[in-house]
C-alpha cells in the first residue's frame, strides 16, 4: 500500500516549506554522494540525525525503512571485498579479502544510509502533493511533475485494482504454484492491468479536459517562506558548504 | 431554444458495428431529460459525444446555435456544459477535495478570492463541510460520488451530463443525490438504469435501443 507514513506530524521540520527542504536535501545528497572522505562522512550523518531527533518521526518506521535499502547493500558485501581493490588484506579460504574493497562498501553503506535518512526526515516529512507543488515552484519541467504526481495518485488505484484481481482469482480456488498455468495466471492478471490502467488514463484524462485541462496545473494555495524556513535554509547551507569544503580540500 | 441538437449522427468504437446510425435528439433550454437503455446501447458515449471527447463519423452537432466540429468549438461547449463522470476515480485527481473543486474554476480563469468562496459554496450545496482537505482517494464511494458532482457545480455550467449518479449507492446517499439533482435550476440530462430516479428528477425520458431514442411515458 501507497502510504505516507512520515508525512502526520506537527515538528518544526514537518513545517518548513517543502521547497527549502527540496533545496536543501538536493544539495546535501550531492556533497555526500560525492565525498570520499571518511571524516566528511561522519560529520555529516549529524545532520539526518538532529533531524529525526527535531522531527520526532516514528523510530521503528525509520529503521523498518532503512532495513529495506540496506537488503539492497547486502549484495555489495558479498561482492565488493573480493573484487575490487590492489591491497590484498586477508585470506577467506581460497578467496582474498581487498582492503579497498571492504573500504569501498563502508563507504557505500554509510552515504547511502545518510542520505536516505535525511530523505526520510526532509521529503518525507511532507504530502507527497505538497511536495509536488513545491517542485512546480521550483521549474521543474512540467512533464517530470505530472508523472511523479500521477504516478503516486494512481498507484493507489492501480493496487486496488490488482489486490481485487487477485482476490478473484482466490476465490475461484487459485493457488500459485511452480507450473505453466499459474505463469500464465500471472501473465494475464499484468496484462489486465496494462489495459485497464490505460483505460483508467484515458478517462482520466478526458475527465479533465471536460474541465477546461489545457496542460498545466493551476496551483490552489501557495506557499510562505517565513523566518524560521530562512533560518533554517541558512544554517543548513553553512553546514553543507564546511561538508563540501571538507571534502574537496 | 434548442441547447444541444444532433442531426444523423452515426458513431461506432470499431468499423463493422455502429453504436449509433441516425441518432437525432434535442435538447431544449430548461428541459431535465432522463436516458435509459441497457448495457452498451450507447449512454455514456451520447454524453461524450456532446462534449466532444468522441467525435461522430457523420452527422452534425449543435450546440448553443452553433455547429460544433473542432476541439476548439468544444473547448468553448465544456466551459458551458458539464459532465460528471460515472467512475468518480476517474474525474478526481486532485490531492484534496478542495483542490478538486477549484480545478474547473481556475482552468475557466476565475479569480483565486472567488475561488475559496465557491470551493466552500458547493462543498455546503453537497452537505459535505468541513471536507476541504480531506485526501480523495480516501473518501467512502458515496462521499467520491458528492466530490465528483461538486468539481462540475463548481464550474457553474449551464447544462449537467450526469453519467449513472446514483449506481453503488447507498439508500441515504442516493437519496442525497436526488436531492442535490431535483435542486438543480439548470437543463440536465442524466443517463441511468435507475427508473425511479429518473422518475423523481426528470420531465421526459427516452429509451436509448438499437441507436434510436424514443420517449417513453413516466
Amino acid at each position: 500500500m501507497v502510504k505516507e507514513k512520515f508525512s502526520e506530524g506537527n515538528s518544526s521540520i514537518h513545517k518548513l516549506d517543502p521547497r527549502v527542504k527540496i533545496i536543501t536535501f538536493f544539495l546535501f545528497s550531492m556533497v555526500v554522494a560525492t565525498s570520499y572522505k571518511f571524516p566528511v562522512i561522519f560529520i555529516s550523518f549529524l545532520y539526518p540525525l538532529s533531524l529525526i531527533l527535531v522531527s520526532k518521526v516514528n523510530l521503528k518506521e525509520v529503521l523498518k525503512s532503512l532495513l529495506i535499502v540496506n537488503a539492497f547493500i547486502l549484495f555489495l558485501w558479498i561482492f565488493l571485498p573480493f573484487a575490487r581493490g590492489a591491497v590484498p588484506w586477508f585470506n577467506l579460504g581460497p578467496l582474498t579479502v581487498f582492503k579497498d574493497g571492504i573500504e569501498y562498501a563502508t563507504l557505500i553503506t554509510l552515504k547511502s544510509n545518510i542520505i536516505i535518512l535525511s530523505m526520510i526526515t526532509l521529503i518525507a516529512t511532507s504530502s507527497v502533493f505538497s511536495i509536488v507543488h513545491a517542485l512546480h515552484h521550483l521549474h521543474v519541467p512540467d512533464k517530470l511533475i505530472h508523472l511523479t504526481f500521477f504516478t503516486f495518485r494512481y498507484a493507489h488505484v492501480l493496487y486496488k485494482e490488482c489486490k481485487k484481481l487477485t482476490n478473484a482469482m482466490k476465490l475461484r480456488g487459485f493457488s500459485p504454484g511452480t507450473n505453466i498455468r499459474t505463469y500464465r495466471s500471472y501473465a494475464y492478471l499484468i496484462g489486465n492491468l496494462i489495459l485497464r490502467s490505460f483505460d483508467r488514463a484515458e478517462m482520466v484524462y478526458k475527465a479533465m479536459v471536460c474541465r477546461g485541462f489545457r496542460g498545466t496545473f493551476p496551483l490552489l494555495y501557495h506557499f510562505k517562506m517565513g523566518e524560521k524556513d530562512r533560518v533554517f535554509l541558512v544554517l543548513s547551507l553553512i553546514y553543507i558548504c564546511f561538508l563540501a569544503i571538507g571534502s574537496w580540500r | 431554444m434548442n441547447i444541444i441538437e444532433f442531426k444523423d449522427i452515426a458513431f461506432g468504437y470499431s468499423d463493422d458495428k455502429n453504436v449509433f446510425k441516425r441518432l437525432n435528439f434535442v435538447l431544449k433550454e430548461g428541459e431535465k431529460v432522463g436516458i435509459i437503455g441497457p448495457n452498451g446501447s450507447g449512454k455514456t458515449t451520447l454524453l461524450h459525444l456532446i462534449v466532444g471527447i468522441l467525435k461522430p463519423f457523420k452527422g452534425e452537432i449543435k450546440i448553443f446555435d452553433k455547429v460544433r466540429k473542432s476541439e476548439k468549438d468544444f473547448k468553448e461547449v465544456r466551459k458551458k456544459i458539464g459532465l460528471v463522470f460515472q467512475n468518480p476515480d476517474d474525474q478526481l485527481f486532485s490531492p484534496t477535495v478542495a483542490e478538486d473543486i477549484a480545478f474547473g474554476p481556475l482552468n475557466l480563469g476565475k479569480p483565486r478570492e472567488e475561488i475559496y468562496k465557491i470551493i466552500k459554496d458547493t462543498l455546503a450545496a453537497l452537505g459535505l463541510q468541513g471536507f476541504e482537505n480531506r485526501i480523495t482517494y480516501r473518501l467512502s464511494e458515496g462521499e467520491k460520488k458528492l466530490v465528483a458532482i461538486g468539481t462540475i457545480l463548481s464550474m457553474q455550467p449551464q447544462v449537467f451530463l450526469l453519467d449513472e449518479p446514483t449506481t453503488d449507492l447507498d439508500e441515504r446517499n442516493r437519496e442525497r443525490i436526488i436531492d442535490i439533482i431535483k435542486g438543480l435550476s439548470t437543463s440536465y440530462i442524466i443517463a441511468s438504469h435507475d427508473m425511479d430516479l429518473l422518475k423523481k428528477t426528470t420531465n421526459t425520458v427516452y429509451r436509448l435501443k438499437d441507436s434510436g431514442l424514443n420517449p417513453i411515458s413516466i
